[in-house]
């Protein structure tokens, strides 16, 4: 009597890791920026709320993708790649910070 | 009557064909010239950083230094690297020679500077430097270089230090 009740929780509590597991990952994007002669392209991201956002910088000089909130801050070294995930919803400004003249930004939405 | 006009008539347009005269006399710097004056440029900020390095105290003039070393450093062996290819010498002129006076006066006063004064003096100089280095990329270097890569890398060097100049103005306006 007991046994069988104790095997359907456990299906349960087992289906519903596997979905509260595989739902994240099924969903989530990478996205990718290039900068290329102090440039990030594009200068203008949209994504969703756990994407990838990963950096790929084609110059001869490091640089870096700070959140001007501090959200993130990848550092980014000559001909290097970096990435964060996103964590929360909002609009973030971010910079470089040994360049603040190179200026873009990420809306990131709720899934 | 006539002839008093057309001897003013004659001395302006003298005036005005001297003053053209000397424009077009004035040696056109070619490419050598103006790789020495980039790189040279960079040898001085490579200098003000190696100063600031040793005398500073704050982490955020210590750390703006670092960076102006690693860039400056990257920037100029880039350069060599290209005239190498190209087959260009860098040829010492005025403008390299007067660059190299000016920032020697300015880091002997910097020497004689320490702590907060030293920092404020120090972030101020790379404000000017930078501005007056960025200026003359701009204006005259880049439109007088004749070779393509040459000119490239000057635009690169100008993106470069245009960002150091901003970063050495949040850098200054956070010193007292």
């Amino acid at each position: 009597m007991l046994r069988p009740a104790r095997y359907a929780l456990a299906a349960t509590a087992g289906l519903a890791l596997i979905l509260a597991a595989a739902a994240p990952t099924a969903a989530a994007g990478k996205l990718q920026v290039k900068i290329d002669n102090l440039v990030f392209a594009p200068a203008k991201l949209t994504a969703h709320v756990g994407d990838t956002v990963e950096w790929t910088n084609a110059d001869f000089v490091a640089h870096t993708a700070t959140a001007k909130d501090g959200s993130f801050d990848v550092a980014l070294p000559a001909g290097k790649t970096g990435s964060t995930v996103l964590k929360k919803a909002g609009h973030f400004d971010y910079y470089c910070k040994f360049h603040p003249n190179m200026k873009a930004e990420i809306d990131v939405v709720a899934k | 009557m006539n002839k008093v006009i057309l001897t003013a008539g004659a001395a302006v347009i003298a005036l005005a064909w001297g003053f053209s005269a000397q424009a077009a006399d004035a040696p056109k710097l070619n490419d050598a010239q103006i790789a020495h004056i980039a790189y040279t440029a960079g040898v001085i900020d490579l200098k003000n950083a190696e100063l600031a390095e040793k005398k500073t105290k704050n982490a955020d003039v210590k750390a703006f230094a670092e960076d102006m070393e690693k860039d400056h450093k990257a920037v100029n062996e880039k350069a060599l690297a290209l005239c190498k290819k190209l087959g260009v010498t860098p040829e010492d002129n005025d403008t390299s020679k007067s660059l190299v006076k000016g920032q020697d006066e300015a880091r002997a006063k910097l020497e004689k500077l320490d702590g907060a004064a030293f920092d404020k003096a120090y972030a101020d100089n790379e404000v000017a430097y930078h501005d007056a280095v960025n200026t003359a990329l701009e204006k005259t270097l880049i439109p007088n270089t004749s070779n393509k890569e040459l000119k490239d890398l000057l635009e690169t060097g100008l993106k470069i230090f245009q960002g150091h100049e901003e970063h050495a103005k949040t850098l200054d306006a956070k010193l007292k």
